[in-house]
């Protein structure tokens, strides 16, 4: 069987879901070996190993951390004209979209961003996008492969099914082209104790409605009840009620939680591309004309400001 | 500093989108307009150049006759010419082809920094601008929700997933700006006017001296297959709030086990 790349993104964690996610897909293609950016602990390797990697390329050069994308990209065109895989697989995102574009181009492969599935007949592969702001699903072939293939998170659920990984430490000498965009500060994220936002099963999310960065509170607390992740429309991330970071919708993250709760958001076609491929969709607004209500599972018009402090005292009864 | 900004006319969102026959955008038969998102790249090289840092600003697009359209819209917001690559055989072309055909252009108009938006509004791939920089050896930095310009460095801050990032590039670079950066001016009257006697050149790929065979259907590296509507959701059960919206929606969510 070929092999699969995988993209391994870690952090301070271990292994990002999404990266679990595409070890998983790339089961069903061949044999999923993950190419890891950076020092890789015995955790890290564990942890892929358990998801399905059975092999894990560890690219530990210090200059894949020090400049943008670039030298990434030449150890992943390394190491696929070495191992000849049938797929790359890399999660979508700025850092993921970029190394699949360049590696694309080098090896004249054919790319299809932000699958949600990925299959192989023989050695063709196949995958489906959501296009049009999620109106249409779009199937595509690679006509001429390796296929690199972008996943966006949450598309397909991570499955473990342990195999020993064998590791493979890669040297690669990065060319001085690929040190044209150095990173000068890279902040992580501050963890707010809450789930993250594209990895989340119940995502709780405030629009308009809300009124105010203090009426953003209320959905705060909800999320917490439930212990869902918080998310945002671009009305409140614009007017800094909330931090951009949790914008969903066309210019922000594109999410598919099993529960989306809505409240206050009244459903524009930008907000609805990042959102309605949710399994159940709940929507508290006080107009009954919200668009958003077209496509609940459930609606309650009313004000967000009495039904979800009321909600979280139902959640916290029920949980008891 | 010569700028040239990469934008796409794309359908308009609101309208009825179709595919052709052969499984393309059909682009003939619904009303378009320029890519909104590829109007904070229109915004920001035009602050570039009232802040003196740009000296000229080109817009460049690939697209059908009717794509003159988008180019028109951009140049009511700022610069000072654009160039229109047309041509029957780019039809059908995936992301590699029309990074060729960009790239190629590129490098007879000539540029110091090429601005993107972070996505065009129909396809939403985000990959051209990386694949337009690998092709011309130059930088990038993409998805930049700040950006500025010193001597012949761009900073930008982008955000990921993981962390907020402050980029340095050098010159010559492809950037691709967020709506982040700010919203773009809507052209007074005067300035649409004037737009119209902005300069627009056309050329096709054999000015640009690319092979038709590498692009279009013929140069594809994929195909697409089919296409079918998403489901459309129906909706489900909604409720008036008169004092037991809550409870509703609790024993709503215990159903369907989240609570």
């Amino acid at each position: 069987m070929s092999e699969v790349l995988v993209l391994a993104e870690t952090t301070a964690a271990g292994v990002r879901k999404p990266t679990l996610e595409l070890l998983t897909a790339a089961r069903a293609l061949g044999e999923p070996a993950a190419v890891v950016f950076g020092d890789a602990s015995d955790q890290v390797v564990a942890q892929l190993a358990e998801y399905g990697a059975t092999k894990v390329y560890i690219v530990s050069a210090p200059e894949m951390q020090e400049f943008l994308s670039l030298p990434k990209a030449e150890a992943v065109v390394q190491i696929a004209q070495a191992s000849n895989p049938v797929a790359i697989l890399v999660t979508s995102g700025p850092e993921g979209k970029d190394v699949a574009a360049r590696v694309a181009v080098r090896l004249n492969a054919g790319i299809i961003p932000d699958a949600t599935k990925v299959s192989v007949d023989g050695d063709t592969v196949s995958a489906v996008q959501t296009v049009f702001a999620g109106r249409f699903q779009a199937t595509s072939q690679v006509l001429r492969g390796p296929a690199v293939v972008t996943m966006r998170p949450n598309a397909t659920s991570a499955e473990a099914a342990p195999a020993s990984a064998g590791v493979e430490s890669v040297d690669v000498s990065v060319s001085d082209g690929a040190k044209g965009a150095k990173v000068d500060s890279r902040e992580p994220k501050v963890s707010t104790g809450r789930p993250e936002l594209t990895d989340a099963a119940m995502v709780v999310a405030g629009g308009r409605g809300v009124g105010s960065e203090e009426g953003f509170g209320v959905i705060e607390k909800t999320a917490d009840a439930l212990g869902a992740a918080v998310g945002a429309s671009r009305t409140v991330t614009d007017q800094h009620w909330a931090p951009h970071e949790l914008q969903v919708g066309q210019t922000g993250k594109t999410v598919a939680p099993s529960l989306y709760l809505a409240a206050g958001i009244s459903g524009a076609i930008q907000h609805r591309a990042g959102m309605q491929s949710s399994k159940t969709i709940v929507v508290v607004n006080k107009d009954a004309k919200a668009p958003l209500f077209q496509i609940a599972d459930f609606g309650v018009v009313g004000d967000l400001h009495t039904v979800l402090p009321a909600l979280v005292d139902e959640v916290a009864k029920r949980k008891g | 500093m010569k700028i040239v900004v990469l934008v796409k006319y794309v359908p308009e969102p609101t309208a009825t989108w179709k595919f052709a026959p052969d499984l393309t955008v059909d682009r003939a038969g619904v009303e378009g307009r320029l890519s909104e998102l590829d109007e904070y790249a229109v915004e920001q090289a035009t602050r570039l150049a009232e802040s003196g840092a740009a000296d000229e600003v080109v817009f460049l697009t690939v697209g059908p006759a009717k794509a003159t359209e988008g180019l028109r819209k951009a140049l009511a917001i700022g610069g000072t010419s654009a160039v229109h690559v047309v041509d029957d055989a780019i039809h059908g072309s995936c992301a590699l082809g029309t990074s060729l055909v960009l790239a190629k252009a590129l490098e007879k108009i000539g540029y110091d920094l090429v601005l993107t938006g972070m996505a065009s509004t129909d396809a939403e791939l985000s990959v051209v601008p990386s694949m337009v920089a690998d092709r011309l050896g130059a930088n990038q930095a993409t998805f930049a929700g700040e950006l500025s310009v010193e001597g012949s460095t761009v900073s930008i801050r982008r955000d990921t997933d993981v962390a907020s990032e402050r980029v340095s590039v050098s010159l010559p670079a492809v950037v691709s700006v967020t709506d982040q950066t700010g919203e773009a001016r809507y052209p007074a009257f005067k300035a649409i006017m004037g737009a119209k006697k902005k300069p627009i050149q056309t050329m096709s790929l054999a000015d640009l001296g690319v092979d038709a065979a590498q692009v279009g259907w013929s140069g594809a590296s994929n195909k697409v297959v089919d296409v079918s509507p998403t489901p459309a959701r129906t909706a489900g059960t909604i409720v008036n709030d008169d004092g037991t919206g809550a409870a509703q929606l609790a024993d709503f969510l215990a159903g369907r086990g989240f609570i």
